[in-house]
């Protein structure tokens, strides 16, 4: 049974400049043990369906979906206080901002405690005990001393650890990390990955990794989904994507990584990912696309089968020849 | 937490000298020759006018003066009163408990109700209740107080009569004065009804102190609740599960404290100035009231005096204020 | 004005509205804040107009008909619809011609405060250390003083008119426009666009007030509108204590000042003039929200 399944999911922001579609019938499968990378540029809705899942979104969001469900549970039919039962215990989700996503006021000790206190029924002795398991687990020295330590006390990257300690702490089945190395240094970077990496073997959790950087999709994921201006546009194994990539814009991306680079100048990819102001009618990536032609800027393309990587195109790269015919 | 405390103290020192400064100026440079004006329209013979100028200390340099002036402050003598020639320091002092006690139960009823309705109109964000609450606190920020001290005269003193019109208790009550609280001297003086006079006689001035107070901090806890509540470390809270009580009851509202306790702190120079027109309405025997009729018997010692102790007194709660702030606010407090 | 409108045009792209269209839809969004221009709007007519609308003068005095009460109580005529004061002068006609004046306080201490105030803000921000530190520490010294207490004794020393009244309220006042200026230019300075006009050569002058003042005014604006109430309030305030405007001038404090023997005898002179007070700085300040969350981007809904 998968872990989470999504169908069709749709988020809507109210603006004052009015309705704004952040994501567009995005459908999403995890099974047990398994990492998904999600990929995708700024704006192209990768967090927010995430956000979605975990209902962090605020007031001004509208939600819809044809399933969502998380270990057999429909998240849509919980009520408050059950779907917080689920969220922080068995699905938890790190983020961005290290610096800013841990309270100022309290000691980073207090902020996991308090994870702890609500979904498990520890007490204090063992509460303690497990905070000074967890950052043994993540990788911070000397747990008791930085467990009454501010956020502000601490670098980018040990509040990263500290915010991952936090989120394992009662043992998720599902973790969703949501760019967990863009604001840290680059050798953090790396480190922080084989983090979760190993956390995830050790724990047999699952693993959504939102990132815009392929390179971390290559040395991490086992399977990946494309994401542009809120659509899915291509879901396939790590390897096969790399290998064959049937949406123009995954094939694209691809082609911009430097250690992929056959000329000696990177290619890149014109124009921007459309805004709230100016979205195109028919396929959303054909302003950009070298392939568009009048159908893509006429009508929305069709999801391709499994074979094809699920590409949301009217001409699908590396198309077997009899799947074209 | 040391070196912040003495950083607030080193910009303290200079702010005391000018504001000495300032209101040694009033009197002294600006146009209009105090003995002249303290001999009022009598008038005042030459050789008199002489003998007053040299008693004091007008024939002297300006420097001069304001040295003496200034070693006098620091020794506590703010000179005499020209009507009363009582020491202006001592009249200070037995005034101030009035406007202290009017004060403090002001800003303890602006707290009580600001900071929870600051706290529910964010949290209820752009829903009926948050839009009356929100109404109704820029109709109070917006009031003339002295119309609304009226006001409250005419309704509740004089169309029902439940409240006295000025004083701070009935003339039926005499006792020493011990605390000079009236709510505590009237209770530890025993007198039967004298803590009831008390209480309803310092109703009507401190709903009309605290309106300004209030709506200013009922506005500051909301926008400052509205800040937080979309900082990324609530989102964390509510990642972790926490109900919504503890998110914003705890999370939210101890960082929204941060600076609404500047706010707090802030409001009491708003309070003195507001001090001045509920004491001269309700007729309060505080240093408001003394301040106005002093500036209207030109008592000029009164007046400097009065100036500098009362900015003093604001720069002593500001600088609380700001070292509270630092005990409040972990990333100063832990450097 | 190079730089700003530099910005304007990245935002125009593509279909979005222009920055002037946004701001007015966002202030338009904002019910309380529309209310209170109109209110604002009306209060500015009538001060305009007040000798065609007033039905009497402000000072005529009519013998056979002191302290007659409005026109809806016993006793009340349309001749005098809001009824007359203790020597039988005309309620609605003083309360039109007080607007005269509190628009006009408003106005006159706004604008010094304002000017004052934004200039040294600048300087403070442009100055080397010590000229900054001096002017800042001679800020604190005034906010130092309660405003109003401030005010009165300023006013006693130079004279209780209400010239000197409004000198007094906008010299209380411009330590706030200090501070917020300098605190802009202090955060705008050390922007990519600054360093960049300054490489090219840009003079000090230039920097101050055609580079970085533009970008600086969104909270001096709403400042100024807030200034705006605080000086109708605090100049009928002074009015009050007998130390604005005097007797029989009109203004809305100082015709407060004289009801104040009749608060339990006759309420309608105590009332109105409180009224017309409320009404406008409510308006106002309606207004000045409206203008914070049009032109603070931080506190938009997005």
């Amino acid at each position: 049974m998968p872990l989470l399944t999504i169908r069709n999911l749709s988020v809507t922001f109210a603006t004052a400049q009015g309705p704004f579609r952040a994501v567009d019938k995005v459908d999403v499968d995890v099974n047990p043990g398994e990492i998904l990378a999600i990929v995708g540029e700024s704006g192209s809705g990768k967090s927010v369906s995430m956000l979605a899942v975990m209902g962090l979104l605020p007031w001004t969001a509208t939600v819809t979906a044809d399933e969502m469900t998380f270990d057999g549970r429909d998240l849509r039919a919980l009520s408050g206080p059950a779907r917080r039962r689920i969220v922080g215990n068995q699905l938890a989700m790190i983020f961005q901002e290290p610096m800013s996503s841990l309270n100022p006021c309290f000691t980073v000790g207090f902020q996991i405690r308090e994870a702890l206190k609500k979904h498990t029924d520890m007490d204090k002795a063992a509460r303690q005990a497990r905070c000074v398991e967890l950052f043994e687990m993540v990788g911070i020295p000397a747990p008791e001393r930085r467990l009454k330590a501010f956020p502000h006390q601490l670098s980018g990257g040990m509040n990263q650890r500290v915010m991952i300690a936090m989120a394992i702490a009662c043992k998720p089945r599902l973790l969703i990390a949501d760019e967990p190395t863009t604001a840290l240094d680059v050798t953090i970077q790396a480190q922080i990955l084989d983090l979760l990496t190993a956390l995830q073997q050790e724990t047999g959790m699952g693993l959504i990794l939102i990132t815009h950087d392929m390179g971390v999709v290559a040395e991490t994921a086992e399977r990946v989904a494309v994401q542009y201006a809120g659509q899915k546009v291509e879901d396939q194994e790590v390897q096969a994507l790399f290998d064959t990539p049937h949406h123009p814009y995954t094939a694209a991306l691809l082609a911009a990584l430097p250690e992929r680079a056959t000329e000696r100048r990177l290619p890149t990819i014109p124009g921007v990912v459309p805004g709230q102001h100016d979205r195109p009618a028919g396929c959303l990536f054909s302003p950009r696309c070298r392939y568009a032609d009048d159908v893509c800027r006429g009508t929305e393309p069709p999801v391709q089968p499994d074979a094809l990587g699920r590409a949301r195109c009217h001409y699908p790269l590396h198309a077997p020849q009899e799947a074209q015919a | 937490m040391l070196k912040f405390f003495l950083s607030r103290l080193a910009t303290f020192v200079p702010t005391f000298i000018g504001v000495t400064l300032i209101s040694f100026a009033f009197i002294r440079v600006l146009p209009g020759d105090p003995i002249v004006v303290m001999a009022g329209e009598r008038g005042v013979s030459a050789e008199r006018y002489e003998e007053l100028r040299s008693q004091y200390g007008f024939d002297q340099p300006l420097w001069v003066q304001f040295w003496e002036y200034f070693t006098g402050v620091l020794q506590g003598d703010l000179g005499e009163s020209f009507i009363t020639n009582r020491p202006v320091w001592d009249e200070f002092f037995s005034l101030f408990p009035a406007t202290m006690e009017l004060s403090i139960v002001a800003i303890i009823i602006a707290t009580a109700l600001g900071l929870p309705a600051g706290v529910i109109a964010a949290v209820n964000r752009g829903k009926f209740f948050d839009r009356a609450l929100m109404s109704t606190a820029l109709i109070g920020y917006s009031m003339p107080i002295f119309w609304w001290a009226l006001l409250l005269i005419i309704v509740f003193s004089g169309n029902l009569g439940w409240t006295p019109v000025s004083g701070r208790i009935g003339l039926l009550y005499y006792f020493d004065d011990v605390t000079g609280f009236m709510l505590i001297d009237s209770l530890l003086s025993g007198q039967k009804g004298a803590f009831t006079s008390a209480v309803s006689h310092l109703i009507l001035p401190s709903i009309v102190l605290a309106t300004i107070p209030l709506a200013v901090i009922a506005r500051q806890t909301r926008s400052a609740m509205l800040e937080v509540l979309s900082e990324d470390y609530i989102r964390t809270a509510r990642a972790k599960g926490l109900s919504p009580g503890r998110v914003n009851g705890l999370h939210a509202l101890r960082n929204a404290m941060i600076p609404v306790i500047t706010v707090i702190g802030l409001s009491v120079g708003t309070l003195l100035a507001g001090a001045i027109l509920t004491e001269t309405i309700f007729s309060w025997p505080g240093i408001g009231k003394w301040m106005v009729d002093s500036i209207f018997r030109r008592d000029y010692p009164v007046v400097q005096g009065g100036l500098l102790m009362i900015a003093v007194i604001v720069m002593i709660v500001n600088l609380t204020v700001d070292l509270l702030y630092g005990l409040i606010n972990p990333k100063i407090r832990k450097r | 004005m190079a730089d700003a409108s530099a910005q304007t045009g990245k935002q125009m792209i593509g279909t979005r509205p222009s920055r002037l269209r946004d701001f007015w839809n966002s202030f338009r969004e904002n019910r309380g804040a529309v209310i209170g221009l109109y209110v604002f709007l009306a209060f500015l007519l009538v001060a305009v107009f007040a000798p065609l609308i007033a039905p009497y003068s402000p000072s005529a005095q009519f013998r056979d008909a002191i302290l007659q009460p409005p026109v809806w109580q016993d006793g009340g005529t349309w001749q005098f619809a809001l009824g007359t004061d203790a020597v039988g002068r005309d309620m609605l006609s003083r309360l039109i011609h007080g607007a005269r004046f509190s628009f006009f306080v408003g106005i006159v201490v706004v604008v010094v405060a304002v000017t004052g105030g934004v200039i040294i803000g600048l300087i403070a921000g442009f100055a080397p250390s010590w000229l900054d530190a001096l002017i800042m520490r001679l800020m604190d010294i005034i906010l130092a003083f309660p405003s109003l207490l401030l005010a009165l004794v300023l006013v006693a020393v130079l004279g209780p008119t209400l010239l000197n009244a409004m000198i007094a309220i906008a010299l209380v006042l411009q330590p706030h426009y200090v501070r917020l200026t300098r605190a802009s230019v202090m955060s705008e300075r050390s922007k990519d666009y600054v360093t960049a006009s300054r490489v090219a050569g840009a003079g000090r002058l230039r920097l101050m007030f055609i580079t970085v003042l533009p970008n600086c005014l969104a909270p001096i604006i709403v400042q100024a509108a807030l200034s705006f109430s605080t000086a109708i309030l605090d100049a009928a305030a002074l009015g009050f204590l007998g130390m604005g405007a005097q007797p029989p001038t009109p203004e809305w404090g100082t015709m407060l000042a004289d009801a104040r023997e009749f608060v339990l005898r006759a309420w309608w002179v105590v009332t109105f003039p409180g009224i017309a007070i409320l009404v406008t700085v409510l308006a106002i300040n309606l207004m000045g929200d409206g203008l914070r969350d049009a032109l603070d981007p931080k506190l938009k809904r997005s």
